[in-house]
């Protein structure tokens, strides 16, 4: 159980921001909902529910292209949207914010604007072998169409990626290193200030995977120095089919459009057609224009917590989950690095994760389970699937109790 | 819907201790099935004397609905012509996927599934074993067959 000081140290007002998430309130199957799916998708706090209804009430307009009041309210609320996101990453410069569907569209984007153009055959993309399947394959395709080669970065047995390993692959051939900053299978933190200072020394271009950090901890896009980082607003509390490719835009000047269409041209003839600035030579098409709006929200309304006691909240939470599952008989933690962050991955003996998951929901439970988009990480641990839990800071000391206490019915019941 | 009707006891004994569960020699057929979605494999082997199922086994890893389903299965159709294989796999089948459907008298210990359809994320779990067992029989000459996948 939790110390009494530990507890005392993580003075978050977790009932209060519980209150900003109405769907917390809920029961299902007749038990109160402990979510705790977080890492697959967050819940939205009042803030961007209220957003994206105001916007549909009295706002929708298409954006930067009418004269007429609505259309110029949708664009300064679109735009709006962007310079919040520029100041929670701490972008030097709003162009170098580029909405995307989410962080698999950026990753892609990067592979195929950035690196495509400039992989010859024999170069190297150095990736780890923790990687969510998004940043894997859109580098196998890449690899595939210009002849460079994927190098995967090991990791040990406890899910941690060591940074000297990861250096010892960089080489006069690497064009690229791709990886997470915090794994989604594992919740392993991975160097990557090091790496970047690191692959930067030697001129590697690099891309950080923020899906699973942006949630949990303050990311600095300046001080972590990489050059491209992506990030899904679904996971942080805002829609989903909105996230945010982060690039410097000496990078992003030099890059070919994505994709081909309205919003990215100045002017076009059947000659020729000159691209739009940034961020715009990135945005084809109408984008998602709620979707920013309610991740201009979710950013807002994260700006107005006390972040580092929230932070603080989750670590605890995490450490009190580890600690209760732990003494579950037969059950093993995947991935038990040091640095961990927002999750725990687990197997019990004789109990499928599948049965386990159908299990807690009974009790009003949610987690995944699965492989969680990460085979390789499966593979490596002789495991087909786990039972993930992935916290939030609206997660309480209570869910997690429920948590262990269904977890141990489930053993009961099937072993 | 209640978690016991989904894993009844008969389900829970045949997740435990798996019948007909390991390598077949002399098979005569061999059939691989997959859920991508969730991981769960399963191989599939018959040995087919004439146009009866002499004997059959299955390996592979997967959940308890899974498991048992095979189990339940292979217990179900050996002995069996082609014919009356494939109507059970026709029973069972509408067992699983017809909401609110009387439960076949003639399914014996194969009813233990019908918890299944309340739970409509784990109907794919235990079909799968069906799916390739149909796919087994349906397919003439005995030799190895390509997967059967859920998606």
């Amino acid at each position: 159980m939790m110390p009494a000081t530990a507890r005392a140290r993580a003075q978050f007002d977790v009932d209060g921001v519980r209150r900003e998430f109405p769907v917390l309130a809920r029961l299902v199957h007749g038990k109160p909902l402990a979510y705790l799916d977080n890492g697959a998708s967050a819940q939205r706090p009042l803030a961007v529910i209220d957003a994206l209804d105001d916007y549909a009430r009295h706002h929708h307009a298409n954006i930067h292209r009418g004269v007429h009041t609505l259309s110029q309210e949708a664009t300064a609320l679109y735009e709006g949207a962007r310079d919040r996101v520029q100041r929670f990453v701490n972008a030097a410069s709003r162009g170098e914010i580029i909405f995307v569907r989410g962080t698999t569209e950026g990753i892609n984007l990067v592979a195929q604007s950035y690196a495509r153009p400039i992989l010859q055959p024999g170069d190297e993309v150095l990736i780890t072998y923790l990687e969510h399947h998004a940043n894997i394959v859109p580098w196998q395709l890449v690899c595939e169409q210009t002849g460079a080669k994927l190098v995967v970065a090991p990791m040990d047995s406890s899910g941690t990626v060591h940074a000297q390993a990861v250096e010892a692959l960089m080489g006069p051939r690497t064009k690229l290193l791709a990886c997470a900053h915090v794994s989604n299978a594992l919740g392993t933190v991975l160097p990557v200030r090091r790496l970047i200072a690191s692959a930067q020394a030697l001129g590697i271009a690099t891309l950080i995977d923020g899906a699973q950090a942006v949630p949990h901890m303050s990311v600095d896009v300046q001080a972590l120095g990489c050059d491209f980082y992506a990030f899904s607003g679904h996971k942080m509390f805002a829609p989903t089919g909105i996230g945010v490719l982060y690039g410097r835009a000496p990078l992003l000047e030099r890059m070919q459009p994505w994709q081909g269409g309205g919003d990215m041209i100045l002017s076009v003839s059947f000659v020729k057609s000159t691209y739009n600035g940034l961020p715009y030579k990135f945005e084809a098409g109408t984008p998602n224009i709620c979707g920013a709006i309610g991740l201009g929200a979710a950013v807002e309304f994260l700006a107005g917590l006390d972040l580092p006691r929230a932070h603080a909240h989750e670590r605890a939470l995490l450490a009190h989950a580890t600690e209760a599952l732990r003494g579950i008989d037969g059950l093993t933690v995947i991935g038990t690095a040091r640095e961990k962050l927002g999750l725990v991955s687990f197997v019990v003996a004789g109990v499928h994760p599948h049965d386990l998951g159908t299990v807690l929901d009974q009790d009003g439970i949610a987690i995944r389970t699965g492989h969680h988009c990460a085979m390789p990480v499966m593979e490596f641990f002789g495991v087909p699937a786990t039972a993930r839990a992935s916290l939030a800071f609206y997660n309480t000391f209570d869910e997690i109790d429920r948590l262990a206490a269904s977890v141990e019915r489930a053993r009961r019941m099937f072993t | 819907m209640e978690l016991k009707d989904l894993y009844r006891d008969v389900i829970l004994d045949h997740n435990r201790a798996p019948r007909n569960f390991g390598p077949l020699v002399g098979a005569t057929a061999s059939i691989e099935g997959f859920n991508p979605l969730c991981g769960d494999r399963l191989t599939l082997r018959l040995r087919l004397c004439d146009d009866r199922i002499a004997d059959i086994r299955f390996e592979g890893e997967g959940c308890a609905i899974s498991t048992a389903s095979a189990s339940l299965m292979t217990e179900a159709v050996k002995g069996q012509t082609r014919g009356e294989a494939l109507g059970v796999f026709t029973r069972v089948h509408r067992l699983l996927t017809e909401d609110g459907a009387p439960v076949d008298g003639e399914l014996g210990k194969l009813a233990a599934l019908s918890g299944v359809r309340e739970f409509p994320a784990r109907v794919k779990c235990a079909s799968l074993c069906w799916h390739t067992l149909a796919s087994a029989l349906q397919s003439g000459e005995p030799r190895e067959l390509p997967a059967v996948s859920t998606e």
